[in-house]
């Protein structure tokens, strides 16, 4: 199988705090990486490394085998490939919902606005927004907002899906609307890398679940290995105290 | 179904209670205000009347008279105002939409746009306004360069606009830097350049957020053209100051006032309900 997504020996510090350390990670075409682990323990700024968000201190990294880290690759080209979603929704809230889908399209990859439309109305058809187009994001509710953030990630057919604890601001009604999408797009067979603290979730979609602490991977392997027998003391403290917070579905 | 709702629904004896003891309450208070306002009022008209020179400023000051026959001279006038701040508006609006962008911008090549810029911003935004006019009405025509018109209307014009762009330069800046960090990341992680996330994500937003503040320059611009009349412009100022210094009575001085006024004041009303309605709309805790 091909690698989407090839990690090697990444490292980054903010000030003098090592958040990631000589991180190496692959993840092959139509799977899905989880992240596990503590806030702070570097899920997010990896993902934000990947989409260049963030400029590493060393390392590589490879999209479809090709170094997107050498300074002389086009930023945006390389962001064109990647989709990302954030944990605090970031629409545009002065464009409805179709428009902050058809942005993208219409700008980047330079499609008509007819078909930037359709597709996008499709998107939403299919995820129950279609009657939403035409509301602006502060007319609906988190979960709603989480999904249209989804499609609009999607419409510019992402090669990797990044997800940086997507329902982490929800209320825990609406966790289920938008992780079902995530389902759907898996089985689809989308690739991603997803930051999450929703360990039932993580078990029916990760092909592989890494433990993140401190910045090291600490532990790695099937969800059934990681989450059901970790090897690893952070990793049983870990789950353990997630699972007395209740969050272990 | 909300309509269904509502019919069924019939408000309580208690609502109702309630409901009349508000309007009891309102009633209540405005009487008190219209009591308040009068006694007020009254209390300045009778010390304006009762002042020992209240004769003679009423007789070189609010000449009814004297006032309707400078009328038509003050609204000439004051045409030349409206065009100096419309035609004034336009370029400093250009102009300082330029001047923020090179400021907020972090393109390498740009890099002595962004100092120069800055530069630009600094000069015009800390000299007084009537010293540029002297200097630019004065000065340039005194170079005698080839096809610059000396016409004091152009040059008037021109020193309101270098110095008024370098304010709504700021303004506009200010608008920009409000706009959070995450809706840049956001649409550059789409794929936007950083220019087009300036053009189609972070400059919508931040004129929404400038247009109070731009209103507000609009106006100080509308009577800062007032000061182009030190160049021999005959704008309503001037020609207020013609008359009064030609019969000594002060009554066209607040002609032109008034006049200033009829445009100025729905501009800043208007502004108070805009930012007021914009609050009411974001804030969760509703009306205060």
């Amino acid at each position: 199988m091909k690698n989407v997504l090839e990690l090697v020996n990444v490292r980054k510090s903010f000030e003098n705090e090592l958040v990631l350390n000589d991180l190496n990670l692959v993840v092959p075409e139509h799977t899905a990486t989880v992240l596990i682990g503590a806030s702070g323990s570097g899920k997010s700024t990896l993902l934000r490394c990947i989409n260049l968000l963030v400029r590493l201190d060393d390392g590589q990294i490879f999209l479809d085998g090709e170094e997107i880290t050498d300074p002389l690759v086009n930023v945006d080209d390389v962001r064109r490939k990647l989709g990302m979603v954030f944990q605090s929704f970031n629409l545009f809230p002065h464009l409805t919902v179709l428009q902050n889908i058809t942005l993208a399209p219409m700008r980047v990859q330079g499609k008509s606005k007819e078909q930037a439309h359709d597709e996008a109305i499709a998107l939403l058809k299919r995820f129950d927004l279609g009657d939403k187009a035409d509301q602006y994001p502060d007319r609906l509710s988190g979960g709603q907002q989480q999904r249209v953030a989804i499609i609009r990630s999607l419409a510019v057919n992402p090669r990797l899906l990044l997800l940086d604890e997507i329902t982490s601001a929800l209320d825990p009604v609406l966790v289920n609307e938008v992780l079902s999408i995530v389902r759907d797009l898996k089985s689809d067979g989308m690739t991603m890398v997803l930051a999450t603290h929703e360990m039932g979730f993580a078990t029916q979609v990760a092909d592989e679940v890494c433990f993140l602490e401190s910045g090291n991977i600490l532990e790695r392997g099937s969800a059934e290995q990681v989450l059901q027998f970790p090897q690893n003391q952070k990793t049983k403290d870990f789950l353990r105290r997630l699972h007395e917070a209740g969050r272990l579905g | 179904m909300s309509e269904m709702k509502k019919s069924a629904w019939s408000p309580s004896s208690r609502e109702l209670e309630r409901q009349r003891l508000r309007r009891k309450i309102s009633k209540r208070q405005a009487t008190i205000a219209a009591l308040s306002s009068i006694l007020v009022l009254s209390i300045i008209t009778v010390i304006l009347i009762t002042s020992p020179g209240w004769e003679s400023v009423k007789t070189t000051f609010f000449d009814i008279d004297y006032g309707k026959e400078v009328f038509p001279t003050v609204v000439r006038g004051i045409w030349v105002n409206l065009q100096l701040t419309v035609i004034g508006g336009f370029f400093i609006g250009l102009i300082a939409l330029g001047l923020a962008l090179m400021r907020t911008t972090k393109s390498p090549a740009l890099t002595p746009f962004r100092f120069l810029a800055t530069a630009y911003v600094d000069i015009f935004r800390g000299a007084p306004l009537i010293l540029i006019i002297l200097l630019v009405g004065f000065g340039v025509p005194a170079l005698r360069l080839q096809g610059i018109s000396s016409n004091v209307i152009f040059l008037g014009t021109v020193a309101v606009v270098l110095t008024y762009s370098a304010y709504v330069a700021e303004v506009i800046r200010s608008g920009i830097m409000s706009i959070h960090r995450s809706q840049i990341a956001a649409a550059r992680s789409l794929g936007l350049t950083s220019a087009q996330a300036m053009r189609y994500v972070v400059l919508p937003q931040a004129f929404r957020r400038v247009v109070p503040p731009l209103l507000n320059d609009l106006v100080s611009l509308l009577k800062d053209t007032g000061l182009v009349s030190i160049l021999g412009v005959t704008d309503a100022v001037r020609a207020a100051q013609i008359n009064a210094s030609r019969t000594f009575n002060y009554t066209p001085y607040v002609v032109a006032s008034i006049l200033f006024l009829i445009i100025t004041i729905p501009v800043t009303r208007y502004t108070d309900r805009a930012i007021r309605s914009r609050m009411t709309s974001q804030s969760q805790e509703g009306e205060i």
